[in-house]
């Protein structure tokens, strides 16, 4: 025990902090990549009204590390806890990203690669696929934690950049690896920041530091049912704080957009991120 | 046990001189991005030119997103090349723009672009300066 606390204070030591500048988005993905050697440790809570059932507290680690410019990695734990019922162990994801485009252009793809291995009591809504509906989460979790979901995701993410703004959409395509149909999404997200030049001064709290944006999502079916039908779909503003030392606070509320939603969503993310490990 | 010492020296002076050949392979590659930078890009004033805050603003920016890679001082980084070398301080605000916005992404740097372009404007007019202030130290001298 002691070696590991250990080895954690030196990997704090060597490591030096970086700027933060994260994607201001929960759940979409915008096309930049983590940058060369840096990584990113970030933690976020997520609650969750659920009408007629047991609100809930769902929570994800994450671990980010830029492999290199092209390529980035990462792994995330999940786990929850559901009012008036427990608290536990949701499983894990690791996904990969890779820019295959050298150059920036009007639209930049990314290509993403998930492999995820997590239980049926997995409610931390990293994305929203096929029919997944709010009657989903009134499932207790003695009953949902024993369904195992091994599943592939793969995204195509489009991103453009321009006068400050940036416009992000995802595809979403789920395959559960037991052999169940393939099953869609989407996500869009719109974001810019309050101030697009930099002022002289070293400030934490100057607009250039604030990224206010709008993000949409849900389900588009499956291969048996494509389309809007007995699908989730929400509504997120947000609003993302990079500080200068190294961390970045994201907030966002969101609301259901129809009967098959959670009414309620409301998203907190803090992450630190070191530049590299073994640095000056 | 002394035959073991000397493996370990060897294997570590490989890795070492290795990886500074892999560094200095990866600095010529991105001046060699300036070679790439589209006339029309080239051409580009830098809107932010006359702007007295722009340099020190730019300098902020270069702290938080640069110095990292490229050094404090935009010399000897530990990943990056110098941004003091004449590659870069020869070449037009238009052509630095535009490598900080495309990066040079298989040589290691990524892409800038998440910055707004005022922003990327005030980093090259800082490193513009860079060159203009050794210009300056150099006729005192």
């Amino acid at each position: 025990m002691c070696r590991v606390y250990l080895a954690g204070l030196a990997i704090l030591f060597v490591a030096s902090t970086a700027d933060a500048q994260e994607r201001p988005y929960f759940v979409t993905y915008d096309h930049y990549l983590e940058e060369p050697g840096a990584l990113e440790l970030a933690f976020n809570p997520l609650f969750g009204s659920v009408s007629g059932g047991n609100d809930f507290v769902a929570g994800s680690i994450e671990v980010e590390y830029g492999a290199t410019a092209w390529w980035t990695t990462e792994l995330y734990l999940d786990g929850q806890h559901t009012e008036n019922d427990s608290t536990l162990f949701a499983g894990f994801r690791w996904e990969n990203r890779f820019r295959p485009l050298e150059l920036e252009h009007a639209i930049n793809p990314i290509l993403y690669v998930e492999y995820e291995d997590v239980n049926g009591a997995n409610k931390v809504l990293s994305a929203v696929v096929g029919h997944d509906v709010a009657s989903d989460f009134a499932e207790p979790n003695s009953e949902s934690r024993h369904e195992v979901e091994r599943e592939l995701e793969l995204k195509l993410i489009l991103s453009s950049s321009a006068k400050g703004w940036n416009l992000s959409e995802n595809l979403i395509a789920v395959k559960n690896l037991a052999g169940e149909p393939w099953e869609f999404g989407y996500a869009l997200g719109v974001s810019r920041p309050l101030a697009l030049a930099a002022s002289p001064e070293r400030c934490s709290f100057c607009l250039e530091n604030f990224v206010a944006g709008l993000e949409m999502y849900g389900g588009l079916g499956d291969t048996e049912q494509f389309g809007l039908a007995n699908t989730s779909q929400y509504l997120a503003p947000l609003i993302a704080w990079n500080l200068p030392s190294a961390v970045t606070l994201k907030f966002s509320p969101g609301w259901g957009l129809n009967d098959d939603s959670l009414p309620f969503l409301l998203r907190f993310s803090v992450s630190y991120e070191f530049s590299s490990l073994g640095g000056r | 046990m002394r035959s073991d010492a000397a493996v370990i020296a060897v294997t570590v002076l490989v890795l070492a001189s290795s990886s500074a050949m892999a560094l200095k392979k990866q600095e010529s590659k991105i001046y060699a991005q300036m070679g790439h930078v589209p006339e029309e890009a080239r051409a580009r004033a830098n809107p932010l030119e006359a702007n007295p805050d722009a340099a020190l603003a730019g300098r902020k920016l270069y702290e938080r997103h640069c110095a990292e890679c490229h050094g404090a001082t935009a010399e000897n980084g530990r990943k990056g090349p110098s941004l003091r070398a004449p590659e870069v301080q020869t070449a037009s605000a238009g052509a630095l723009f535009w490598v900080i916005t495309n990066g040079s992404v298989r040589a290691g740097m990524p892409v800038w672009s998440r910055l707004p372009e005022p922003q990327r404007w005030q980093i090259t007019t800082y490193l513009k300066s860079l060159g203009a202030a050794a210009g300056q130290e150099g006729q005192s001298k």
